[in-house]
């Protein structure tokens, strides 16, 4: 069987979604990791954002993680215009569809609408991207300050943060995402797991459990960051 | 139990043959004992529309004790009607009350054409099969049944799998028209057996090849098929099809 | 007349001198050689797989949309074998005995020798094929017993082993047909044979004329051989545990075409089966004579009893298998245990609604199991409902899948409240006379399975059909179609524009118009129905010469009606259920006339045929070997004409006693 065969047949194709998948999420995992140093700030109100701000420069300054982060984008999009594919290729396997239709009897809402959820996290992600990606990789020299702590100057991504999530809509914005996330990731986790083959029992339970707490841990997470700066819980001072 | 009879309106799908459109006929029915089956209850319209000069309802159905499979009806939005575990042969009509409306729908997939009103044509299922649901012994070459022991709960995995009936709802049900667990169940069978292992990774890649072929889509892990499957077949299987192939895929030589 | 070809010789070494000396075909020959095969369940599926396997061109045929649903699907209990794995002093010997003594002495020793001989192999084969027989934590087969035995000699996969070794077959079939041996027709009826004279001027079957159930068009087939394994005809009952679907035309129209009916009468009627509750009634289940290993069956002991069975206290309730068979006691063979059923109900003692049934009852199992299990874990004296808690467990494990069907068609959770059961048509031990190599008297017609009469007698034993379907299939047919097809080597395929198949195919068509013309105003349901009612009531499980006389005539009217006032409505060139059902009714109800003229011939009673002017003081069975020792053979001769021929039984090992379970 040639590889072209290996990846395109539908087994295949939801390999490529699983695998990805599962690569997004490890991102996801470095991404809350970093992120969540901003609540440094309410242990410590003292830091305002220097030790986010210090990860941010990290990630930033390695060339390794910068490499890594072509294959995010090329990991985010295959499994963006895969999933469309399938979707679409999926629909179409039903020409004459019913006049009943099974509704929630059998499965649950968000397992049969990947589709829809992933279209919302992909708007989400669009906005996302031009409020820090872009300024902070792109056009960092007119949209970023400067912060400098111990002597070594680097971009004062957290100001960003702060200033963008003064704003309501943009935290409503954000929370819808993170609620599209966590549907997502509560069919995406094991079924992701489930399409590479773990079938046996046992890593069946620990794969549901771990991704029902993953998939309502990591989004929470990520939706009190615009909280905590909105309602000033996470400051700049 | 208490027996009751009910009346009932009926929406049908009725189409003459695959080449012409179909549309739902409505029918009242009356008089319908809660003991009957499902199928039972067509009998009785068809009965009636054949003394109107009518021509009755075809449908699929021979066993009538959910064994052979034959049987398909998506009624009120569920491949074999609303019990779980069940056939549309093993429903019966204790399962409504007097005045309900049922919807009565064929197998809707590209895969699974209407051949007449709510009869489908399931060959593809056949051909699926044929592509590698087998072990190649030939009569005559086998070996004392005893000879391979098999541990009991791997046996009891395969006659499982080994249960599922071939009725398709798992398509009907499935929002991709997967047929992912009608095939797993298969290949879950024979790989659990030691018998299976000579063929094992050309089987898997062959059935799969042919279910594309055939136009089936992917799986999603909705679980709709579970839910709606006449024999409990768990989806589990899915994800051991899933690994049968991986593992197949970057191993097999050719 | 009739030869049935036993080969000579002592009989345990019959079938191996007889492979060592039947005639070979090369292969480079068998691949020139076409053969037809009727129906896929047990043995059409194994035959066809096995001859495509030699490398014969077969072309296989179906009515149902895939060969997998055959009615051998629905099977429940087992497969008999004689392994011995449980080292309980099982044989060939002894299970060739049973079968013997268990069809009441009217089989043939031979094929019944032959076919205790392969029983072994059918399951080395099939779990060769994958089949998930039932096993042992050793990881070895596991085994129980069935009615009318005394060894554990069954095997089985829960209560589907009829499915698991249909699908076993039909996966070996599919195998064949992906590469190119088999090729398969589904949803095509097969409607005549045709028949064509050889170079000697012998009338040899040469093909098939076969209706596309979809497009209602109808083909012509060629084959150097025709193998019919359509199965039983019990639907002659309208009501029975047959599949909607299953049929007699195949076999009927060879039988009208010269093949001869053996043993028109012999019926099976099952005793477990969920009674009939009312007129809508399509068919009945049958529940796993399994049951029997732990159920026990009993009728109030006053007559018209009303109370709920739980009201009845233990010594009003009448075990009546029990009380006249101490020996077998519930494990009685299924004619015995059927017609006890009957002689309760008619006596008054019947329960439920219709008072047509006798109660299953499982709570003196359930406590049973449960002390053992209690006993296994330790628990001191447990309470009656911890008992009762473990041995549900125990049964549900059992029989769980039997249980539950019985809940979903009753309604009534039978782990509170006894089962409700009545006997029911099942089976069919006639079918079409066949000689020892399974050929019909039309030279290059076979007939396997139950659609032939050949082992089981006057009554089959539990877990003997499958046996009989694969042992033709997988193992008897390779060897004696060759011996056959040796000399049809030079038979060129013959062209389907020779004026027997455009004859034959006119006669069809004709048949068909004349159906489809007569528009009448009853439909072939309820024609079928009252078929089934004469049936039942007058050839069913007792019978006497007064019913059966009536039941000839009541047949001759019903045919007459049938032929002047059905109504088919569709057309012929569709998809027509209707239609179909029309042409397999009118057969019916033309053997319904055979079964009856050949039950008043047979004026003994045995087995599944009990003539009630032929019974012992005590109202058990009496065997006529004087008299009726032979199989009758019945010749097709014209509308309600028939000759008989009698194949007279030779029994030089298995000497006739009078049966008894007591």
């Amino acid at each position: 069987m040639k590889w072209s065969e290996f990846f395109t047949s539908s087994v295949g194709k939801k390999f490529v979604m699983a695998f990805t998948g599962l690569f997004l999420i490890s991102f996801l995992i470095v991404h809350v990791g970093i992120n969540a140093c901003i609540f440094a700030d309410m242990v410590d109100p003292d830091d305002n954002g220097e030790m986010f701000n210090k990860a941010a420069h990290f990630m930033g300054a390695s060339y390794v993680i910068r490499l890594m982060e072509i294959g995010l984008f090329a990991g985010i999009i295959l499994h963006i215009v895969q999933g469309y594919m399938l979707e679409a290729q999926n629909r179409s396997r039903r020409k004459e569809g019913y006049a009943v239709s099974m509704g929630s009897k059998g499965s649950a809402w968000y397992k049969k609408s990947m589709g829809l959820l992933g279209t919302l996290i992909l708007l989400f992600l669009i906005v996302h991207i031009a409020h820090f990606w872009v300024p902070s990789r792109i056009t960092y020299e007119t949209t970023l300050s400067e912060v400098s702590y111990n002597g070594n100057a680097m971009h004062d991504v957290f100001s960003k943060m702060v200033e963008v999530f003064q704003n309501g809509y943009v935290v409503i914005l954000y929370i819808l995402g993170c609620f599209s996330l966590a549907w997502h990731l509560l069919h995406g986790f094991q079924s992701s797991f489930r399409t590479v083959g773990v079938h046996n029992k046992k890593w069946l339970a620990l794969v549901q459990s771990v991704g029902i707490g993953f998939s309502i841990i990591v989004p929470l997470i990520f939706a009190l960051m615009p909280i905590s700066i909105f309602f000033g819980w996470v400051t700049n001072s | 139990m208490e027996h009751y009879t009910m009346n009932l309106t009926l929406k049908v799908w009725r189409q003459k043959s695959s080449k012409e459109k179909g549309s739902f006929e409505t029918y009242k029915v009356s008089d319908i004992s809660s003991e009957m089956s499902f199928l039972e209850m067509i009998d009785v319209l068809n009965e009636r529309l054949i003394n109107e000069g009518k021509e009755p309802i075809a449908f699929d159905h021979d066993c009538r004790e959910g064994i052979c499979g034959a049987c398909s009806m998506y009624i009120n939005g569920r491949p074999h009607g609303p019990w779980t575990a069940n056939t549309t042969c093993q429903l019966h009509m204790r399962a409504y009350k007097d005045g309900d409306t049922i919807v009565v729908e064929p197998w809707r997939a590209n895969s699974f054409p209407v051949i007449k009103d709510l009869v489908v044509d399931r060959g593809a299922f056949d051909r699926i099969i044929a592509a590698g649901g087998f072990i190649s012994a030939n009569t005559g070459n086998a070996v004392d049944a005893n000879a391979t022991p098999i541990e009991k709960d791997k046996a009891d995995a395969a006659f499982a799998a080994a249960a599922c009936i071939g009725c398709g709802a798992c398509v009907a049900a499935c929002k991709n028209s997967s047929a992912m667990l009608f095939l797993s169940a298969k290949v879950s069978h024979l790989a659990l057996l030691p018998q299976g292992g000579p063929e094992r990774k050309s089987r898997v890649l062959n059935m799969v090849q042919q279910m594309d072929k055939e136009g089936f889509g992917a799986c999603t892990f909705t679980e709709a098929c579970e839910a709606v499957c006449p024999k409990e077949i768990s989806v589990t299987n899915i994800s051991r099809l899933n690994k049968e192939y991986l593992i197949a895929g970057l191993t097999e030589e050719k | 007349m009739l030869n049935s070809r036993i080969p000579a010789g002592q009989l345990d070494l019959k079938w191996t001198d007889y492979k060592g000396h039947c005639k070979l075909v090369n292969p480079a020959n068998k691949r020139k050689l076409e053969i037809i095969i009727i129906g896929t369940g047990l043995a059409g599926a194994s035959a066809a797989a096995t001859l495509g396997e030699l490398g014969y061109k077969v072309k296989a045929f179906c009515f149902q949309d895939s060969p997998r649903r055959a009615h051998s699907i629905a099977a429940q209990g087992g497969i008999n074998a004689a392994k011995n794995y449980q080292n309980d002093g099982d044989s060939v010997f002894r299970l060739f005995y049973d079968t013997i003594k268990g069809g009441d002495y009217r089989a043939r020793e031979a094929n019944v020798h032959r076919l205790a001989e392969v029983s072994a192999n059918i399951i080395d084969q099939c779990v060769a094929q994958g089949v998930p027989f039932a096993r042992e934590y050793g990881g070895l087969l596991s085994n129980r017993s069935f009615g009318g035995t005394q060894v554990q000699r069954t095997f089985y996969a829960a209560g589907q082993t009829g499915q698991q070794l249909l699908i076993g077959a039909y996966q070996q079939l599919e195998r064949q047909v992906s590469l190119g041996n088999v090729t398969m027709y589904t949803r095509h009826e097969m409607l005549d044979i045709v028949m064509v004279k050889d170079d000697k001027g012998v009338d040899k079957c040469r093909g098939v004329i076969v209706r596309n159930l979809i497009t209602g068009e109808l083909e012509r087939h060629f084959g150097h051989a025709v193998l019919l394994c359509s199965g039983g005809y019990g639907n002659v009952f309208y009501l029975s545990t047959n599949a909607m679907g299953s049929n007699v035309t195949a076999a009927w129209k060879a039988h009208r075409k010269g093949a001869y009916f053996g043993n028109p009468c012999y019926t099976q009627i099952h005793p477990t089966c969920i009674p009939v509750s009312g007129d809508h009634q399509s068919k009945l289940t049958l529940m796993s004579e399994s049951l029997r290993n732990d159920g026990r069956i009993w009728v109030p002991k006053k007559q018209g009893d009303n109370r709920k069975p739980s009201d009845i206290p233990e010594e009003e309730r009448d075990y009546y298998l029990e009380r006249r068979y101490p020996a077998f006691g519930n494990l009685v063979p299924r004619d015995v245990a059927s017609r006890a059923a009957k002689e309760r109900c008619d006596a008054g003692y019947g329960v439920g609604s219709s008072k047509q049934a006798v109660y299953l009852d499982y709570a003196a199992a359930i406590v049973r199991y449960g002390k053992i299990e209690c006993g296994k874990l330790g628990i001191d004296n447990p309470s009656a409902e911890v008992i009762r808690k473990h041995g549900v467990d125990v049964v549900k494990e059992k029989y769980g899948n039997l249980f539950d069907m019985y809940e979903k068609i009753t309604g009534e959770n039978p782990y509170e409240v006894p089962m409700r059961i009545y006997p029911a048509v099942h089976y069919t031990m006639g079918g079409l006379w066949v000689d020892y190599e399974l050929m019909t008297s039309i030279p290059g017609l076979y007939a396997l399975g139950e659609a032939n009469f050949s082992d089981h007698g006057a009554n089959r034993l539990g877990a003997s059909a499958l046996m009989q379907g694969l042992a033709d299939g997988y193992f008897v047919i390779p060897y004696t179609i060759g011996n056959y097809l040796a000399d049809e080597i030079a038979t060129k395929p013959i062209s389907l524009d020779h004026p027997a198949f455009v004859e034959t195919e006119k006669a069809v068509r004709d048949r068909i118009e004349k159906l489809m013309s007569i528009k009448g105003t009853q439909s072939v349901e309820s024609l079928h129905k009252r078929l089934g009612k004469i049936m039942w009531d007058k050839c069913g499980m007792a019978r006497n010469e007064q019913g059966l006389k009536e039941a000839i005539v009541e047949i001759q009217q019903l045919k007459k009606e049938f032929w002047s006032d059905v109504r088919i409505p569709g057309g012929i060139n569709e998809m027509n259920p209707e239609l179909d059902k029309a042409n397999r009714v009118a057969d019916f109800i033309e053997l319904g006339e055979l079964m009856c003229k050949d039950a008043l011939n047979r004026k003994e009673s045995c087995g599944g045929h009990f003539r009630e002017e032929s019974q012992t003081d005590e109202g058990e069975a009496q065997r006529d070997d004087v008299n009726f020792k032979y199989v009758s053979a019945w010749e097709f001769k014209g509308e309600s004409e028939w000759q008989l021929h009698k194949e007279e039984l030779n029994f030089e090992v298995a000497k006739p006693t009078q049966r008894s379970y007591k």
